[in-house]
């Protein structure tokens, strides 16, 4: 499992004031925490209240790299943002990400390709969110087809089926389960797959076994990476034990110590 | 047609046995085991930058069951000067309480003996009786400080004084496992865990002869080494395997006369080294003479 850590965003009040008062120590703790938990990369958003995101983002990146040498995903909806991101990076980046809207994909892949970057693809479009399994396996040939125009590596690309609270779309849940393994026999190679956890439990009570219990279920689909707080450390527990089952690690009595030094 | 390569995320590590003059101790030369970047032998895949090497084994005590020299320092000089070892395996049997109970003090002034005899890097083991064993190699390690030996074996139950020992003295450690890849990576995170590096560990994952448990040990082998070059660096680590004394219990090797004892010893260790071993234990002269030979084969491609 690739865990992506989510807590570096301005929407956290923590974030948003260390980004107000340019504070490093604050992103530099948390970037650290997230690293020490078991995150392989990390989350970089400046959250909606920011006034300037293109310097924003850049100032986070440069703070985050100072302490971590971990890829960072640059996390905004506007294309701009992004790139204003790419130019300080010196990280591995991921985008994060792109919708299946042309003009969203013809400007992202190829910024993709020029940083050597990995890609998260929504499979979301400007019609609005997909309402069941084939719209979503629509709009995921729809990237995969975009990336193969532009000679972008499907490998390299992780596809979100868009994960909805369960109290909202309850309805929605095997679909979205039935998508992470469907994404995989779309193309050959094939790509790889990503969810945004913590949507699932939003406006629950029981958040954390939620996300605990979804995640997996979604890696038993085949989930190849997360976003999510890997500070929740029955999460990450679960996680790796879930791998251990699918034999993606070696079992010994501390195999979750053993995971985490990796 | 296109050759499909594997792409691995890791590597195994590289173990420096010896220290040279310049490194602290008093070794005509360091030997390094371990590095590869891909299973055994596809050069056309990873680096495989260290061959194989082997171990002459020498005892304190003569041998009752297989035949070796009275003396264990003009041994050692036979194995450097006769037959070109480029390593020697002091296995201190002597200190056995049914073998002559030799004292802590006593091999650890054997160890010295040794390390001034001959100028080769050297791997030592205990007897076998962990009570004892954990008083003499606490004592040898001392007394070989700085020569960057290679030292066992730590055991699930018996780990944690002859870690320090190895920690304290700049050695590095045998970690043995009974043919179980679950133990073996429970004992490399123990032994991490006492501030020991991971790349300082050498896995002994318990092997059978030829006839007997071969395979088995080759799956347990080729099933961490596999998980080692996908990353997880608590398998990583490089094989030591102990042919000699597999080889020679096997009564195939011991009834149809000698020469078939030597080709039972060469294929044991042939078909460990197709497993990935890094470092095999040998006994016999002549038996290590082929393998040696087919170590060169396959790096000659």
């Amino acid at each position: 499992m690739f865990i992506i850590g989510e807590l570096i965003n301005g929407m956290y009040a923590n974030i948003g004031r260390a980004i107000k008062e340019k504070n490093k120590a604050i992103v530099q703790k948390c970037a650290l925490e997230q690293v020490n938990s078991g995150a392989d990369a990390l989350d970089v958003n400046c959250g909606p209240a920011s006034h300037n995101p293109l310097s924003d983002i850049q100032w986070l990146i440069e703070t985050i790299q100072e302490v971590t040498d971990k890829p960072l995903a640059l996390d905004s909806s506007k294309i701009e943002v992004i790139e204003s991101g790419l130019k300080v990076i010196k990280n591995k980046p991921i985008i994060n990400s792109t919708t299946a809207d042309s003009q969203k994909l013809e400007k992202l892949i190829p910024l993709a390709k020029k940083y050597q970057a990995k890609l998260i693809g929504l499979t979301i479009s400007s019609k609005g969110i997909p309402q069941n399994k084939d719209q979503r396996l629509e709009l995921a040939a729809l990237i995969i087809a975009a990336c193969i125009d532009h000679d972008f590596s499907v490998e390299d690309l992780y596809l979100d089926p868009i994960v909805l609270p369960v109290n909202v779309a309850q309805a929605q849940m095997k679909d979205i389960l039935e998508s992470i393994k469907e994404f995989k026999i779309i193309s050959e190679p094939c790509p790889k797959t990503i969810v945004g956890l913590s949507n699932v439990s939003q406006g629950t009570n029981t958040r954390s076994l939620i996300n605990r219990t979804f995640l997996v279920m979604a890696i038993a689909n085949g989930l190849d990476a997360a976003i999510l707080d890997p500070l929740d450390s029955e999460l990450i527990d679960a996680a790796i034990t879930a791998d251990l089952i699918l034999n993606k690690q070696i079992y010994c009595n501390s195999y979750l110590q053993a995971y985490r030094k990796k | 047609m296109e050759l499909m390569f594997e792409k691995w995320a890791g590597a195994v590590s590289v173990l420096n046995i010896g220290a040279t003059k310049e490194e602290g101790g008093t070794r005509a030369k360091t030997i390094q085991i371990g590095g590869e970047k891909t299973l055994p032998f596809l050069f056309a895949e990873g680096a495989l930058p260290h061959k194989p090497v082997i171990a002459f084994e020498i005892w304190d005590v003569p041998p009752q069951d297989w035949p070796g020299e009275k003396d264990v320092l003009s041994w050692a000089e036979i194995c450097a000067k006769d037959y070109g070892a480029e390593l020697l395996c002091l296995r201190l049997q002597g200190s056995h309480p049914d073998f002559g109970n030799k004292s802590a003090a006593d091999q650890a002034k054997l160890v010295v003996q040794l390390l001034k005899k001959v100028s080769l890097p050297l791997v030592i083991l205990g007897c076998g009786d962990d009570t004892k064993d954990n008083l003499v190699l606490p004592a040898c390690c001392e007394a070989a400080r700085g020569e960057r030996c290679l030292i066992g074996s730590a055991t699930q139950d018996s780990y944690k004084t002859l870690t320090a020992a190895v920690l304290a003295d700049g050695h590095n450690i045998i970690a043995e496992s009974p043919i179980d890849i679950n133990i073996a990576k429970q004992l490399n995170i123990l032994i991490s865990d006492m501030g020991l590096a991971l790349e300082r560990i050498a896995v002994n994952p318990t092997i059978g002869a030829l006839g007997y448990g071969l395979e088995y040990a080759y799956s347990i082998m080729e099933r961490a080494r596999l998980a080692g070059l996908s990353g997880d660096k608590t398998l990583a680590c490089p094989f030591i395997c102990f042919v000699g004394q597999e080889a020679w219990r096997a009564k195939e090797a011991k009834e149809a006369g000698i020469e078939q004892g030597i080709l039972w010893e060469a294929i044991t260790a042939t078909a460990l080294i197709q497993a990935g071993a890094d470092l095999l234990v040998m006994r016999h002269p002549k038996a290590i003479e082929k393998v040696k030979k087919y170590i060169g084969g396959l790096f000659r491609s």
